[in-house]
């Protein structure tokens, strides 16, 4: 199909697109990673920087074999035998797990609503929707604790409508975490789902309802099972970044269990333990990979498959 | 040709938006308010703008983050769009694999993940941090968006204008360059905006890519957030938010203004 | 192959383009196989077949969009496969018009000239005279999208000619334009060709618009060349089945041939036996609608060819009716009758016996 392939002029410009991107992505992407890898195998060290062993390039061979000889998996015998490490991946977990049910839940009815509602209004509806996204996120987080602050907004408001008496310690909790998640994640719930909604042809439901069909039972027949390409874009591209979020159960979080992005940054930051943290980031993305995997080729074939 | 449209919709949408946009307005209001304790309304006051003014370490951080942003958002953008050009056009290319998976992934990558990931780079190349490592780190980053982008327009581009180009004797690289760029330069330049603003967001990959003397934005609004609600904040993450709002209903006007003239030509041609 | 391939020839020398022996698979798809064809000075000629018979995929091989995967295109007598596309002389007018929506409607009637590096005022000469061919001398400076479809398609017509190629090529120019507009752009758009003497090379799937519009047709069938020849010979002497039912409508009865006759299930019918054909070979009879003649008697001639049903199923269309006729063996036979009467009323109805007959001369017997 491409023209370019067979026409000796062409090749090289050609070539240069996808070689820049590539070599970009290779070195600043890929590599990246084989480099945690290494050093999740390596032991901390006092040193600049804190990790042995380093690579000797210079001794060639030998230097390889004595640099393989020196890893170690200590690291990840630690992880697996740490209650702290088990505790922060399994909370992460948790709160992308029930995070992503309730921005479903919240979600669908949204996507669904602008969908149904008059086509002329619909683009600007959207645009309301990515809005927020385009202020920063910090700010989005950081005008919860406005709110949910010990003598913020929210505790200002029940107590005077003497829902409570005492004020509620909503900042530092679970809740506060998963307010600030489901906030923060919404438009990336509510646009792929409205994206596959929109596309719903609106003559099968018609179709549907001249066939004897109940509107409810349209909606389960028709409209959901239409939507889940959507639905599963909606839910991997919220509960994979939310498994590894570091700003939101820090700033809303309470101090008591750690996300594992936390325990990540806490380790990197505070302790200064390279080699646990990169072990650590190592795990997470195992954790991860089969939902990323699932996401690139949802990705793909919507991008690639549409022709 | 009525779409039925229940109670149940409309009540959704407006309680969708409603919780997506209390909190800003919340945030923009407590920023003129007179008075230190979120509880207590101490009037309309423009005093923590003032305070801003003179807030020297905030608007150092804010420059470092405007120049970060715009240098590694137009790397991105070239970056990004020869990625797309690459995944639509040169069909089954060796590796492509491996260059649409690098290509996707940092989409969903937990942020703390590819910051420490880059940061070890950094330090194994031996490399001084600061502004060059944060904007590096940020094209990285961002170039996916611009690839999702402008990937997408390139696959609904009618191919026929480019033949049509070739066929009346323009070259394959100036038919890309007078037929293609130019057909897709508002996706392009939509890229460019994203980047941009993610960019101006990003704390945990610029805390992790940082170095001495290359405080953003968001890192020295965060440090200040961490010790708890300041006025001062709210006032920076108002000027913010009036940014973005400004941008977007300048070119949401421009594209309306487009649009208006289409129709309008469209009608004409009718008669 | 090449005896099909120069039948019906008009123009005489060495011709303009030829097809030889191309092939073009797209992976294990055929597209295109064994095409054989010349294509001669200033003729307009149509490439006719269904979707996916490899008509556009040609096309597209002659503008250089496409490379054979076999065989040798020669334009002038030069091997043109390894020229790439902007470097051909030969243009294209693309179904979708694919006009630069970013360019007025002069800068895209121009924009062939520009990559010629003309000079400005020749080039503002040549666009006034191509706005004028296509009748829109004041439409320059417009926007592509304020231009109607019939007002599109004309400027894409005059992008396309403006430099002059040796030869123009049409893709399907006008599926997207409605059915009045379309007749009357056929007849301007045989004008124009006559006007220009530029040899015209048209893909259609419509097989009315190849016939009116067309010098001569190559019907396609599966990648492969079924029968070229002019309009009236391709609905006259089809030589096969699938391009007699392609083309208008056809009845056909199998049969044995015979000595100047064909025996079949219905008895015995006089008609032309088509040369090499052998004693007891099976054929067709093909019978067009409106060459046949419905009687409620038999009718008396020596000559006459004739058979009895009833009538089955009748539909009137306006300017004639379509009977469908039973046999005795139960098979359906088409009969056009035009509607003469300023009644319009029907002469037959349904289930009347009738009585169909047409000289010998209006047969033609297939042999596949």
């Amino acid at each position: 199909m491409s023209m370019g392939a067979k026409k000796g002029r062409r090749l090289g410009s050609t070539r240069l697109v996808l070689l820049i991107p590539y070599l970009w992505l290779a070195l600043f992407f890929l590599a990246p990673f084989l480099i945690v890898l290494k050093i999740s195998l390596s032991q901390t060290a006092i040193a600049q920087p804190p990790y042995v062993p380093a690579l000797d390039w210079v001794a060639g061979w030998a230097g390889l074999r004595d640099f393989v000889a020196a890893l170690s998996t200590d690291n990840y015998a630690l992880l697996g035998s740490d209650w702290l490490y088990l505790v922060s991946y399994l909370k992460s977990l948790q709160v992308a797990a029930v995070s992503t049910a309730i921005l479903l839940m919240i979600g669908y009815p949204i996507a669904y609503g602008i969908a149904r509602l008059p086509r002329r209004l619909q683009p600007i509806l959207v645009m309301l929707v990515i809005l927020p996204f385009w202020t920063s996120f910090l700010i989005r987080v950081y005008a919860w604790i406005n709110i949910l602050q010990r003598d913020g907004l929210l505790n200002d408001v029940l107590m005077r409508l003497r829902v409570v008496d005492q004020p509620v310690a909503w900042l530092s909790s679970d809740a506060a975490i998963y307010i600030g998640m489901v906030y923060s994640y919404l438009p990336f719930m509510v646009l792929p789902l409205y994206a596959t909604l929109e596309k719903v042809d609106e003559t099968l439901l018609e179709a549907a309802a001249d066939l004897g069909c109940p509107r409810w039972k349209t909606f389960w027949l028709v409209t959901l099972p239409l939507s889940l390409p959507g639905l599963a874009a909606g839910a991997l591209l919220c509960f994979i970044p939310i498994t590894g979020e570091f700003v939101i159960p820090d700033l809303l979080g309470g101090s008591d269990s750690m996300m594992i992005g936390q325990t990540l940054w806490m380790e990197f930051f505070a302790n200064k333990d390279w080699p646990v943290a990169s072990a650590i980031a190592v795990a997470l993305l195992g954790l991860l990979l089969v939902p990323m995997l699932f996401y690139e080729r949802l990705q793909q074939r919507s991008l690639e498959g549409g022709r | 040709m009525g779409r039925k449209t229940s109670a149940f919709n409309v009540v959704s949408v407006a309680l969708g938006l409603a919780f997506l946009y209390l909190p800003i307005v919340i945030l923009v209001i407590y920023s003129f308010n007179g008075s230190r304790l979120v509880t207590v309304w101490g009037g309309w006051s423009l005093t923590w703008y003032r305070a801003l003014l003179s807030d020297r370490a905030m608007i150092d951080a804010a420059w470092a983050s405007l120049r970060i942003a715009a240098l590694s958002a137009s790397a991105a953008t070239v970056l990004g769009t020869c990625a797309a050009i690459a995944l639509t056009r040169m069909g089954r290319f060796r590796g492509r694999l491996l260059f649409s998976g690098m290509v996707y992934a940092p989409l969903v990558m937990p942020e703390v993940i590819t910051g420490l990931s880059v940061l070890l780079l950094f330090v194994a190349l031996d490399v001084d941090r600061g502004f060059w490592t944060i904007s590096i780190a940020h094209t990285t980053l961002t170039l996916c968006f611009v690839t999702v982008i402008v990937q997408s327009r390139l696959i609904s581009f009618d191919r026929s204008l480019e033949e049509a180009a070739m066929d009346l004797g323009c070259p394959p690289l100036k038919t890309f360059l007078t037929i293609t760029l130019p057909l897709i330069a508002p996706a392009i330049a939509a890229g460019w905006m994203l980047a941009f603003s993610l960019s101006l967001d990003d704390l945990v990959i610029a805390s992790f890519t940082t170095g001495p003397g290359a405080t953003t934005l968001p890192i020295r609004i965060y440090s200040e957030v961490r010790l708890g609600v300041k006025p001062e904040i709210n006032a920076v993450c108002t000027i913010m938010i009036a940014i973005v709002a400004l941008g977007t209903v300048a070119s949401s006007l421009l594209a309306k203004r487009g649009a208006m003239r289409r129709e309008r030509a469209a009608l004409s041609a009718q008669m | 192959m090449a005896d099909a391939a120069t039948q019906g020839q008009t123009a005489g020398d060495t011709p303009l383009l030829r097809f030889e022996g191309i092939g073009k698979r797209f992976g294990p798809v055929v597209a295109v196989e064994a095409f054989t064809l010349d294509i001669g000075q200033g003729e307009f000629f149509a490439l006719l077949g269904p979707s996916g018979c490899g008509k556009t995929t040609l096309l597209r091989m002659l503008a250089g969009f496409e490379t054979p995967s076999e065989g040798r295109i020669l334009l002038d007598g030069d091997d043109i496969v390894a020229v790439p596309p902007h470097r051909r002389p030969v243009n294209m007018m693309f179904q979708s018009y694919a006009l630069f929506p970013h360019l007025s409607v002069a800068g895209n009637i121009a924009f062939g000239l520009r990559q010629e590096k003309a000079g400005k005022a020749e080039i503002a000469e040549r666009v006034t005279e191509m706005l004028a061919l296509v009748r829109m001398p004041d439409f320059g400076r417009r926007r592509v999208d304020q231009l109607s479809g019939g007002q599109r398609q004309r400027v894409a017509l005059a992008r396309a000619l403006i430099k002059r190629p040796r030869v123009l090529l049409l893709d399907e120019p006008m599926a997207a334009l409605d059915k009045k507009l379309r007749a009357e752009t056929q007849f301007e758009l045989m004008e124009l060709q006559r006007k220009l003497g530029t040899t015209f090379v048209i893909v259609t799937h419509d097989q009315d618009e190849a016939m009116i519009v067309a010098d001569r047709i190559a019907v396609m069938e599966h990648g492969r060349l079924a029968q070229v020849a002019a309009p009236s010979e391709i609905y006259e002497r089809p030589n096969s089945r699938w391009v007699a039912d392609f083309i208008g409508e056809v009845t056909l009865i199998e049969g044995m041939l015979a000595d100047g006759a064909i025996e079949t299930g219905l008895g015995r019918f006089r008609a032309a036996i088509p040369s090499g054909g052998k004693k007891r070979d099976t054929a067709w009879l093909a019978l067009r609608p409106e060459k046949l003649r419905i009687d409620a008697q038999r009718p008396t001639g020596g000559e006459l060819n004739a058979v009895a049903g009833t009538v089955f199923e009748i539909g009137y269309r306006g300017d004639m009716s379509i009977y469908k006729v039973r046999l005795a063996d139960r098979s359906l036979m088409k009969v056009a009758l035009a509607n003469t009467s300023a009644r319009g009323q029907a002469s037959f109805g349904i289930d009347d016996l009738v009585w169909l007959s047409w000289p010998p001369e209006a047969g033609w017997v297939l042999t596949r």
